[in-house]
């Protein structure tokens, strides 16, 4: 009797001490990416830095919250991508993945998502489609999309002359909605598609395809792929002349590690669109250094920089609920929070999934324009947040149907 | 014919049948004690690799082309299943008709040649067949058909969770193990091995090799379809790993660490397998390197495969 009353009490007094002091909240993420391919620098091993950078930080004074992480390789494969989410939902009681930096994977996994009931949250996957006609209630498109890199690089490079266009397309849902979501704000603009030619996925060999792109006399060639395909496709257009020849480049998704690979004697020039570069502001510079001792030489991406915003939301949106929330009960807080980060600054989620914040249109520096390693971009025109993304109406979310 | 029946029958049968009701005591238990999902993917596996065995264990011709019914026969099941909108019963039976098709027109090329030649022609065969994979609509291209819905068997019991579609999966496994164990020992599989042992003498024997070898083909690529359809009902997406020509050569790593030409070894060869890829998923790369290495270890230690060898030890056949 005396043991239980003690026992009472001293549930009592846990109880009062959790009520007193904050909830108690434990998490587990599940960091998935391209660890070995052409993605693996744009995403990758850079991800799961950055992850454990946001986890360190918001938990560093909150010590009623954990939170553990693991982290996994898809293999830019859409069923060894869905086969994982299913075990890390499943077995391993993942409550979040997030990053994947394929197209093809994160529709796959946002499938698996909405049908578990979790979260994902889509830091490196660029296809519009995942907060458009493929949206779900339990996905989040952090960073960037194709709708946003074609209304930066396209209109600009219409703009300033370049009316006629032909693509060079990666042959998969990132390339295809890149592409077309393209090919929309050129004809929109006044300039005219030529023709387009579509590749697989991590190619070596592009000369005949830009040997295509030559015959067809357009003025753009627009490279509708990323990573490993765009550092290949830009070195190989460089041997055949294609820019001495009077065509221009477009890259229609280029990143800051793209351009390190690539060095600024080739990279010159390009014109690129990007949500957050790292060196904008003292605190992006911060925590590039903080990031580097992980990755030491590389500079970070905006993928990273996602992921990293990605999960301190996150963790905001889970600690204010409390409990163990589900995949549906956790995205609807997290689009009705503003967001507030040290790199993207004060934005929001939208209905449809969409996260919102201001876009950058670069120019890659000349070589003696660049004063230090990393030195990569100057700044043309700064894309306003409301401006920068897909009209709310327009993506056929059936997410905003409803309301 | 009645002779050697006869003396095969006393010790290997109950050997047989032990190791059967061990098997399908395992198929009951297994789904609470491990993960389902990892369990399906090994049943599929299992049954495809059982497919394979058929063809090489018992009639010797080494096809090196068994992803394209595998990979195939799961686009169709996807395809008739989130278009069509089949029962998930039906978008299997249509995945696996379809490897029939094709079983009956490449088998009918490639067992023209024995050997090295036709392992080739089943190679260039399956990556012709990948192309169209990778190039054509339906197939969704490096994206593959995804969100298939597991829909409802017979139209009544929904599938979706997994312990419900594991039965499912379980009795189409026992159904391709069944058929397998008929045709090796019935007369006509007596006939196959009698060919893979010496084919002039079957010839000279009067038998018509070559359909004999047909026949052996289609079944081999009808239940390797089987397999690759369940397994893009269960997994609810069909993709080009399924076709690729890795796929091929995986079999018959299976095949081979479990035992050529044993009942069960194709089965243990599957698990072996699948549950190095599951369980051992956090060395990413390394995967590979860890399944060459018990690859070169199998070859050299024991070359009749893990069942090959237990049935060795204990004397009896698998």
């Amino acid at each position: 009797m005396k043991r239980m009353i003690s026992m009472t009490a001293l549930t009592i007094a846990l109880a009062a001490g959790t009520a007193h002091a904050q909830q108690q909240v434990t998490v587990k993420i599940g960091v998935m990416s391209d660890m070995s391919s052409l993605y693996a620098d744009i995403g990758g091993p850079g991800s799961v830095a950055a992850a454990k950078m946001a986890i360190a930080d918001y938990t560093k004074d909150r010590p009623n919250v954990k939170v553990e992480m693991i982290s996994g390789d898809h293999q830019n494969k859409p069923d060894v991508g869905s086969n994982l989410a299913n075990q890390w939902f499943d077995v391993d009681k993942v409550d979040m993945i997030i990053d994947i930096p394929n197209s093809g994977v994160a529709l796959a996994v946002s499938q698996v998502a909405s049908q578990k009931n979790k979260l994902f949250i889509v830091s490196g996957a660029a296809s519009s489609d995942l907060s458009g006609s493929k949206c779900n209630a339990n996905t989040i498109h952090w960073t960037y999309d194709t709708w946003m890199l074609a209304n930066g690089t396209g209109k600009a490079m219409v703009k300033t002359g370049g009316d006629t266009w032909f693509f060079l397309t990666a042959d998969y849902a990132f390339g295809h909605a890149l592409e077309r979501d393209t090919d929309a704000v050129v004809v929109k603009n006044g300039g005219k598609v030529l023709g387009k030619v579509r590749h697989p996925l991590n190619t070596n060999d592009f000369s005949s395809f830009l040997l295509q792109a030559q015959a067809s006399k357009a003025k753009v060639v627009g490279l509708a792929n990323a990573g490993g395909d765009t550092i290949n496709s830009i070195k190989q257009a460089a041997e055949f002349g294609i820019v001495k020849g009077g065509q221009s480049l477009a890259g229609l998704l280029v990143f800051a590690s793209d351009v390190a690979a690539l060095g600024l004697p080739t990279a010159q020039g390009l014109a690129l669109t990007e949500t957050w570069y790292w060196d904008v502001n003292d605190a992006n510079r911060a925590w590039t250094k903080r990031w580097q001792v992980e990755r030491p030489g590389k500079f970070p991406t905006m993928i990273h920089a996602g992921v990293y915003a990605g999960i301190t939301h996150y963790l905001k949106a889970r600690e204010s609920m409390g409990g163990a929330p589900d995949g549906k009960a956790i995205t609807e807080k997290m689009k009705s929070m503003p967001t507030d980060d040290i790199l993207f600054g004060k934005g929001e989620i939208r209905a449809d999934g969409r996260k919102i914040h201001d876009a950058y249109l670069f120019e890659v520096k000349k070589p003696e324009e660049s004063k230090y390693p990393g030195d990569f971009y100057k700044t043309r025109a700064t894309i306003p947040a409301a401006e920068a993304f897909r009209p709310l109406a327009e993506g056929g979310c059936s997410l905003v149907n409803k309301s | 014919m009645e002779t050697p029946r006869a003396t095969a029958n006393t010790p290997s049968k109950t050997g047989e049948r032990i190791a059967f009701a061990v098997m399908v005591a395992a198929l009951i238990a297994a789904p609470f004690f491990a993960y389902p999902l990892f369990l399906m993917q090994a049943l599929c596996f299992a049954l495809f690799a059982c497919a394979f065995n058929l063809l090489i264990g018992y009639g010797g011709l080494l096809s090196f082309g068994h992803a394209l019914y595998f990979g195939w026969a799961s686009y169709l099941a996807a395809h008739s299943a989130k278009v069509w909108g089949f029962t998930p019963e039906l978008a299997i039976l249509t995945g696996a008709a379809t490897a029939a098709v094709f079983g009956l027109v490449t088998g009918a090329l490639a067992i023209r040649r024995q050997g090295i030649y036709f392992a080739m022609i089943t190679l260039a065969l399956a990556q012709m067949m990948f192309f169209f994979a990778l190039q054509m609509k339906f197939t969704g291209g490096e994206d593959g058909i995804q969100a298939v819905p597991r829909g409802k068997l017979f139209g009544l019991f929904d599938l979706t969770s997994h312990m419900a579609m594991y039965p499912v999966v379980a009795v189409f496994f026992l159904a391709g193990f069944l058929i397998i164990h008929r045709v090796i020992n019935s007369p006509f599989g007596e006939v196959l091995k009698a060919i893979r042992e010496n084919e002039p003498r079957a010839i000279s024997l009067g038998y018509k090799t070559e359909r004999y070898k047909l026949v052996a083909f289609v079944l081999s690529a009808t239940l390797a379809g089987m397999a690759g359809a369940t397994k893009a009902i269960v997994f609810q997406i069909a993709s080009l790993t399924d076709v690729y020509w890795t796929m091929s050569g995986e079999v018959i790593l299976m095949t081979l660490v479990g035992g050529l030409g044993t009942l069960f070894g194709p089965v243990v060869g599957a698990i072996t397998i699948i549950a190095m890829q599951t369980y051992l998923n956090a060395f990413e790369q390394w995967v590979t390197v860890i399944q060459g290495t018990i690859f070169v270890a199998c070859v050299l230690l024991f070359r009749r495969g893990i069942v090959g060898e237990l049935a060795r030890a204990l004397k009896i056949k698998l």
